[in-house]
């Protein structure tokens, strides 16, 4: 499980380069580098479905978000009290990490799952749907009410992006001010 | 003399475009219609066959994407597949419950196996693909204000 | 133990981001960093140590398949951060037309 380690590791390298440099588009590109390795990492997990998924999610989120930054890069001065607040964000992430720690010692041992659900999935899944990849059988047919509500939150994604971009019309309000002060005259 | 500046990318990613736009539409297909044999499914073909269609307006200018795959067209197909995703799952219905796996389902490893998934795969990446496509023209189409006080100025002084 | 670990460094890195930074694509940046964390630890519970891939092949020598179940549900969790990243960069784009500036701190008006 070397590698394994070895790409968690460039994952937080990238993040980190994403964080701290001042240039936004050189973040974006960072935040490419580490979904990237996100993905190889999904197909050492013997996760194909979900490696597929995450590299084309993750081209179209960095199109939208180069979209969003060009030309409007502004460098910005950090002003004061900035030691003070960089002390207290510090101890809050120490503080999170140790009682995370705490609470993940109650998980089962990595690479031993306990799979009482998944099991019945597994062994009548081919029996009872006939499809041949368990993870489409179990989108699609066991558990398919939560397909139908992630179509949902697409559609109203697509009508919240459509309705924040609109033109609300302002010509309109500039001409009936101008009737307004040519009867006033 | 004033030449109009050419929309659109130089000329090695515009040649490079028509060849290879084609290919990627087509593997989107393929991984939608193979969702229940191998890996894949209808989101991510979904996204696969949005994905041509923005290549194509990033390569070219918005006006040739528009003669692809209009905004009207985009409208009508993300509409007709949750119709049919929703109409798919209302038929169930007809056997006992909701969503009902009611199309027999023939031998494993055949195209034409697992009953209902597969007309799911494809209302599902018919609405994620022009979702999407409409997702990221609204986003480039968005034009300020300051932006278009300085594009009159141009054609003024012109 | 240690990978879980490692996940958790890069959560709280997402976390440090989205509260200590002013600029607001920073922001952004951070909340992807949180959805790319939160994906992987479910991936990671559902490891199974000389697994297989959950896909059933012609010839059936081994049965021994990592969990199915968590695929599922990082399927569906992906494609909803692609939406929720589509609606800030929007808001962002609106936030930048109204105040010229992408700096949290002198964004003050409430009136929209």
């Amino acid at each position: 499980m070397v590698e394994l380690y070895v790409l968690l590791v460039l994952m937080i390298i990238g993040a980190l380069i994403a964080i701290e440099i001042k240039d936004l588009l050189s973040s974006v590109i960072a935040v490419g580098a580490a979904g990237l390795a996100l993905s190889i990492i999904f197909l050492i997990l013997k996760a194909p479905d979900v490696a597929i998924t995450q590299l084309v999610v993750e081209i179209l989120a960095l199109i939208i978000l180069v979209r969003g930054t060009l030309k409007r890069d502004l460098p910005f001065s950090t002003t004061g009290r900035w030691l003070l607040n960089t002390i207290i964000t510090a101890c809050f992430v120490v503080i999170f990490l140790a009682v995370g720690m705490k609470c993940f010692k109650d998980l089962p041992e990595f690479g031993y799952p306990i799979m009482k659900v998944a099991g019945t999935y597994i062994q009548e899944g081919l029996q009872k749907t006939g499809a041949v990849n368990l993870v489409a059988s179990v989108i699609l047919d066991f558990r398919a009410y939560d397909t139908l509500g992630e179509a949902t939150i697409l559609f109203t994604a697509v009508i919240g992006v459509l309705a924040i971009v609109r033109k609300i019309g302002r010509k309109k309000v500039d001409e009936e001010i101008r009737e307004e002060d040519e009867e006033e005259i | 003399m004033s030449r109009e500046r050419e929309k659109g990318m130089s000329l090695i990613v515009k040649t490079i475009t028509r060849l290879t736009v084609g290919l990627i539409f087509l593997y989107g297909v393929y991984i939608v219609t193979h969702g229940h044999l191998s890996p894949g499914g209808g989101f991510a073909g979904g996204v696969i066959i949005a994905l041509s269609f923005v290549h194509l307006m990033l390569a070219y200018g918005k006006e040739k994407a528009f003669e692809k795959l209009s905004r009207a067209a985009a409208s009508l197909f993300e509409d007709a597949g949750a119709i049919l995703f929703l109409s798919i799952a209302l038929l169930g219905f007809t056997g006992g419950y909701f969503f009902l796996n009611f199309i027999s389902k023939g031998q494993p490893f055949k195209l034409f196996s697992a009953g209902i998934i597969l007309p799911c795969n494809i209302a599902i990446s018919l609405k994620v693909g022009a979702g999407i496509f409409a997702i990221v023209v609204a986003l480039v189409l968005l034009e300020f204000e300051l932006e278009e006080e300085k594009k009159e100025e141009k054609k003024g002084k012109r | 133990m240690s990978i879980y670990l490692l996940c958790l460094i890069i959560f709280s890195l997402g976390i440090y981001c989205v509260v200590r930074k002013r600029n607001v694509i920073k922001i952004i940046i951070g909340v992807i960093i949180l959805e790319y964390a939160v994906n992987l630890f479910f991936v990671l519970v559902a490891y199974r140590v000389n697994g297989r891939a959950p896909i059933f092949s012609a010839e059936q020598e081994v049965l021994n398949m990592v969990d199915p179940l968590p695929h599922a549900l990082v399927l569906t969790a992906i494609v909803i951060g692609l939406a929720t990243t589509a609606l800030l960069v929007g808001i962002a784009m609106r936030l930048y037309e109204k105040y010229r500036t992408f700096d949290i701190t002198k964004i003050r008006e409430l009136k929209g």
